[in-house]
């Protein structure tokens, strides 16, 4: 029988391990948050992340061996993001009847969300690379990831950073907009789904039908937008 | 499958060839996701054939964004010394960005009536 070392040795530096590896874990955090009830903190890719962390902490992996494998699964955020196009155009109809205040609770809400994070981050004193890794962190995550590229900051930190704000919006939105005293559920759906893409959008479905429609519609309005003005906010700040 | 699929590919090919020809500052999938919206816009024969994949790849949109994820690990220096001035500026700057967003779609529809 071969040594069992001399397999592992092979395996871990294969892409087929860490794919496989991938899936697993986010199926095994998808049914965490299924049993959870679909709470906004028990995030599945937030249990993915920390589950793959621990397997490469405990087997000695890099981040590079690891990536050999998952990139497959990380090309998949181009073609993704291109769908994201769909609800878009499913939803036209709705934009079109709301037009000005959808372009005004777009820009508004855009323009805060990326000038409040860089003045914030500012203060703390924060790197440039630190600021080019928040500016997109409201945007759904392929989009972020992009941007954040093209803006000298770090993806890996992006994707975290935008983790965070999308389960914080999600968890809060409920609460805050109550407290608000917004009852106006397309004005509602659509402040989340800006400010926290799609698991705000995930969210404001649950809550309501027409919160989610117009949440998915702050998303992809937002995607497009933040690419435009993010780097112009940034170049401000630098 | 493969059809829908190779004209999303299309679409992405199509946004990263014109960002880089003509120096768009957006990325290339989010050209191809405005060019995708326009295209179901003139031929909705289009959106009803790509209608299922689409559906499977955004049911598991959360999916594809674990690798970049997991990248955190080489950064959890920077989390651990930073931690608390990154946490600050993402909840203070998302609370205030939806409460601004839900406050001006409030007045304007009022106003648009």
């Amino acid at each position: 029988m071969t040594d069992p070392a001399l397999i592992w040795s092979y395996l871990s530096q294969e892409p087929l391990l860490w794919l496989t590896a991938t899936l697993i874990a986010y199926w095994l955090g998808d049914q965490f948050f299924r049993r959870m009830g679909r709470q906004s903190w028990a995030n599945p890719v937030m249990v993915a992340v920390i589950l793959l962390a621990l397997v490469l902490w405990a087997t000695g992996t890099t981040y590079q061996t690891y990536f050999e494998g998952a990139q497959f699964v990380h090309f998949m955020l181009g073609p993704a993001t291109v769908a994201l196009g769909m609800p878009l155009y499913e939803n036209l109809h709705r934009v079109r009847k709301a037009a000005l205040p959808l372009i005004a609770a777009l820009v508004a809400g855009s323009v805060t969300t990326i000038v409040s994070v860089l003045l914030i981050a500012r203060g703390f004193g924060l790197s440039d690379v630190m600021l080019a890794s928040l500016a997109p962190k409201s945007t759904t995550a392929p989009v972020a990831i992009g941007i954040a590229e093209s803006l000298g900051g770090e993806p890996t930190i992006t994707a975290v950073l935008v983790l965070l704000t999308g389960m914080f919006g999600a968890i809060i939105a409920t609460p805050f907009l109550n407290l608000l005293g917004i009852r106006d559920w397309r004005a509602r759906g659509f402040a989340v789904g800006v400010a926290a893409h799609g698991i705000g959008t995930a969210r404001a479905f649950q809550v309501n039908e027409t919160a989610g429609a117009f949440a998915s519609i702050g998303m992809g309005l937002n995607a497009v937008l933040t690419a435009i003005i993010a780097p112009l906010i940034l170049h401000l700040f630098q | 499958m493969i059809p829908a699929l190779a004209i999303l590919l299309s679409f992405q090919l199509l946004g990263e060839v014109a960002a880089r020809g003509l120096g768009l500052p957006l990325p290339g999938p989010v050209i191809g996701l405005l060019a995708l919206v326009v295209s179901c816009s003139l031929r909705p024969a289009l959106a009803d054939r790509l209608r299922p994949v689409v559906q499977g790849l955004l049911g598991n949109l959360s999916l594809f964004f674990v690798p970049a994820g997991v990248g955190v690990i080489a950064h959890i220096g920077e989390f651990r010394s930073e931690g608390l001035a990154i946490a600050i500026a993402l909840t203070v700057s998302t609370a205030l960005a939806i409460a601004v967003g839900a406050l001006v779609f409030k007045l304007v529809a009022k106003d648009d009536e």
